[in-house]
């Protein structure tokens, strides 16, 4: 990144400082320069450590104890139980292995749909928002902007009521004589779904053979089984409330683009799309990366909705990890297991935002390397 | 040089930081020893409810004035949105209310952790409650808290369906040969003959009157995979293949009172709940309601209750103990019978609301058959997963759904040990 690079200039020229300064005052200089660097940084720290990385450190500990919620969980006498908790979930035949095997096959269909698609979708309405030729234009912002400052409890609750099985989205989709399904009563996968309403697999076993082996508990009809209506619906209403602040940070970046970059590809004569592939995309790549890893992490632990929509119903198809975790601690009285679940979410969460962050790495590298001292 | 000084230097102060914070917290955060005792002088109590709406709240809130007037304590009662959580957060907190609702689902896992105060043999009158709600809130052969109330389940009827169907009262379901005709002759255009919820806390009814139930009666070994369950689940399959009987999601309803009174339903089953709900959201549909049907081994029916716990950890044990004997008194139970329709716990009471709520009669007598509901710790996600399980019992198989039950459950049975 060229913001690193330019970070380090500073420092990097300190300690190229005349060997003769160094070696009047060696020391004490030292000394003084880092301590008041500690007394500069030390609010920062103390307010990181004491709610952040104490808090951390505490959840990992007590995701290794068997932990009601109801004692002192850092007093000799817990019921340390080791690896046990992470054992059950991803070792251990069981419920519990099943829920969270469970929680993660729903929540890597919603990621795998949402986040693309409220990316490409933000994309979208900030390149319509950002012609200067379009009308209005600052009200399209607004409207676009709208869902994602609503509360996402009433966003869910209306949806509720648009996607009942008399809803207004199945009077809609009446006019047009399609059937809607009962949206969030309905736990069928959609590939099982549309491959049996083609005739493909049999409707009342999908699967076939696939249904008798498995992994983590869970076979790979159901592995395979595509998220459930329930959960499209879900996607859908997470696309619509999250698009408006993507947008609004691709708006952001995109009036950062120096005009005389597009008037240059003009001058080469390139039309839209080549201008959107070569010119605006390269310029955009550190947003996209940045609304792909904010997608990335909060699609991962997505739990308003669930908790409002369903818990989990219908058929545990809408369970997520970060639900699961939160109804392991308090309805089950298991915060060991709740713990335990939030730090594999985290073990899931990190190496995506490495792998994203190694797919989207600058590429040419040496130039720009040469650019940033240019300009540092 | 310079990184690995720092990050020693950051350790350090995690470390030492760490140690203050765990510290403190052994100190005062989470204190295990008992608490010290206030008995003089004026007492202020929090009672924390989770309310089933405003006339709750208000009866509620009234009965602890008075309480407080007449002993000169103060009390504030605070409304949980989320029970479960509030009291979690407040017991890990060290700073549980002083009285609050316990839900039988949760009573296991409070008892288990030490968070309740087993006030039972403090209440010299504890046998005129309900024995069946007693053991319920029983952990380790003693009453830890005393039922604030108690709902069966029933069989409500939607009268003037039925009479359209060309059917009599005479014809009211006693058993399940005559619950399956019934509703195959109501079941037509927009109503379907029997509406409830895929929960056992509906289904487990049948299960009890095939002579089946999830586990045995003292709660030590899983009985889900039983002959007896299994007729049950095949006995609501087949009417659901029928068409006669629907879940209240596949209607368009949130639960059994919601079909029955938008008149999708011709027959629900639920608890003395209906009755509030039915006089404020449906107060022109007519209805009645009858014992449930008895099934192969007899009649059947379930109880539900919450108990009023007292916290381990509360200040003033013995303040709250004496609210909770006004609370639980025979007049303060009829009191909140009158004012939010529940049924109260204690037996003589229970008696005078049968004779002022003669429509409430098969609640009433439902007490006398009626299950306890399962209280073990840790069985929350069993549960519920059943309830998961009976969501699909249309395309799943009873045996399979039973099957899964009985190794979940017990699997928590065998870590319990």
């Amino acid at each position: 990144m060229p913001d690193s690079a330019l970070l380090g200039t500073p420092a990097a020229a300190g300690s190229h400082r005349p060997a003769a300064a160094t070696r009047r005052r060696p020391v004490r200089d030292r000394i003084r320069q880092g301590a008041w660097g500690w007394l500069f940084v030390t609010p920062m720290v103390l307010v990181l450590g004491l709610f952040m990385a104490l808090p951390i450190l505490m959840a990992l500990w007590v995701s290794l104890l068997h932990w009601d919620g109801q004692s002192n969980p850092f007093t000799g006498n817990v019921d340390f139980v080791g690896l046990r908790n992470y054992r059950d979930l991803i070792g251990t035949d069981g419920l519990t292995r099943t829920l969270f095997a469970t929680s993660l096959r729903n929540t890597a269909y919603y990621v795998l749909l949402t986040v693309p698609l409220q990316t490409v979708l933000a994309l979208g309405l900030a390149i319509a928002v950002n012609q200067r030729l379009l009308r209005g234009r600052g009200a399209a912002r607004t409207v676009f902007y709208f869902p994602s400052v609503t509360s996402s409890i009433a966003v869910s609750t209306v949806f509720l009521f648009l996607f009942q099985g008399s809803g207004s989205v199945n009077r809609m989709l009446s006019w047009v004589g399609v059937k809607g399904p009962n949206w969030f009563a309905d736990p069928r996968g959609v590939v099982w779904l549309v491959l049996g309403n083609l005739g493909i697999t049999d409707r009342d076993h999908p699967g076939g053979a696939l249904a008798r082996h498995g992994v983590l508990g869970l076979s790979w009809a159901d592995w395979f089984s595509g998220p459930s209506v329930a959960m499209c619906t879900l996607i859908l209403l997470s696309v619509w409330t999250t698009s408006g602040t993507f947008m609004l940070i691709f708006l952001a970046a995109l009036q950062g683009i120096p005009r005389t970059l597009e008037e240059a590809a003009a001058l080469d004569g390139v039309n839209r799309r080549q201008l959107l592939r070569h010119v605006t995309l390269p310029a955009l790549r550190p947003v996209l990366f940045l609304v792909l890893t904010l997608g990335l992490i909060a699609t991962w632990q997505v739990f308003d909705q669930v908790y409002v929509m369903g818990k989990g119903a219908p058929g545990n198809t809408t369970l997520t990890p970060a639900y699961l975790s939160y109804s392991s601690g308090f309805d089950n009285a298991d915060f060991g297991h709740g713990a335990a679940i939030a730090f594999l979410l985290l073990a899931i969460i990190l190496p995506l935002a490495g792998l994203q962050r190694w797919v989207l790495r600058e590429r040419g590298t040496k130039r720009t390397r040469k650019g940033a001292r240019a300009r540092g | 040089m310079p990184t690995s000084r720092t990050l020693g230097a950051a350790t350090a102060a995690c470390a030492a930081v760490l140690l203050a914070v765990t510290g403190c917290s052994s100190n005062s955060g989470f204190d295990s020893s008992a608490p010290k005792q206030s008995s003089s002088g004026p007492q202020s109590l929090s009672v924390m409810i989770a309310t089933s709406g405003d006339a709750e709240t208000a009866a509620v809130k009234e009965a602890t004035a008075a309480w407080a007037q007449q002993t000169g304590n103060k009390v504030t009662v605070q409304l949980a949105s989320d029970i479960n959580q509030q009291l979690g957060q407040a017991f890990a907190g060290n700073k549980p209310p002083d009285v609050f609702y316990v839900n039988s689902d949760q009573f296991a896992n409070y008892a288990k952790g030490g968070s309740l105060y087993a006030y039972g043999d403090q209440i010299s009158d504890a046998s005129a409650f309900s024995s069946t709600l007693r053991d319920s809130f029983s952990y380790n052969g003693k009453l830890v808290c005393l039922p604030k109330d108690s709902s069966t389940l029933g069989l409500a009827i939607n009268t003037t369906l039925w009479k359209q169907a060309g059917l009599t009262a005479a014809d009211y379901p006693t058993t399940w040969d005559q619950l399956a005709k019934d509703a195959a002759k109501l079941t037509k255009g927009g109503v379907t003959g029997l509406v409830t919820t895929p929960d056992y806390q509906r289904l487990g009814a049948l299960m009890k009157e095939a002579g089946g139930w999830i586990t045995n009666s003292d709660q030590t070994t899983m009985t889900a995979d039983s002959a007896a369950n299994k007729q049950a689940l095949d006995f609501v399959k087949s009417m659901m293949a029928k068409g006669s009987l629907k879940y209240a999601s596949d209607v368009d309803a949130g639960w059994g009172g919601e079909a029955l009174g938008k008149k999708k339903a011709a027959m629900t089953i639920e608890g003395n709940w209906l009755s509030g709900a039915m006089k404020a959201d449906f107060p022109s549909v007519d209805y009645t309601v009858v014992p449930l049907p008895a099934g192969p081994a007899g009649k059947g029916t379930l109880v539900f209750s919450n108990c009023w716990g007292v916290a381990a950890k509360s200040g003033h044990q013995k303040a709250a103990v004496d609210l909770v004997r006004y609370l639980t008194s025979a007049k303060q139970q009829l009191a909140f019978g009158d004012a939010f329709g529940v049924m109260p716990s204690r037996t003589d009471a229970l008696a005078s609301y049968a004779q002022k709520y003669p429509d409430a009669k098969a609640w009433v007598e439902g007490i006398d058959y009626a299950q306890r509901p399962v209280t073990i710790a840790g069985f929350n996600q069993v549960l519920t997963q059943f309830n998961t399980d009976l969501q699909s019992l249309r395309s799943t198989s009873p045996a399979q759904i039973l099957g899964s039950l009985q190794r979940n459950g017990g699997q928590v049975l065998g870590n319990a040990r």
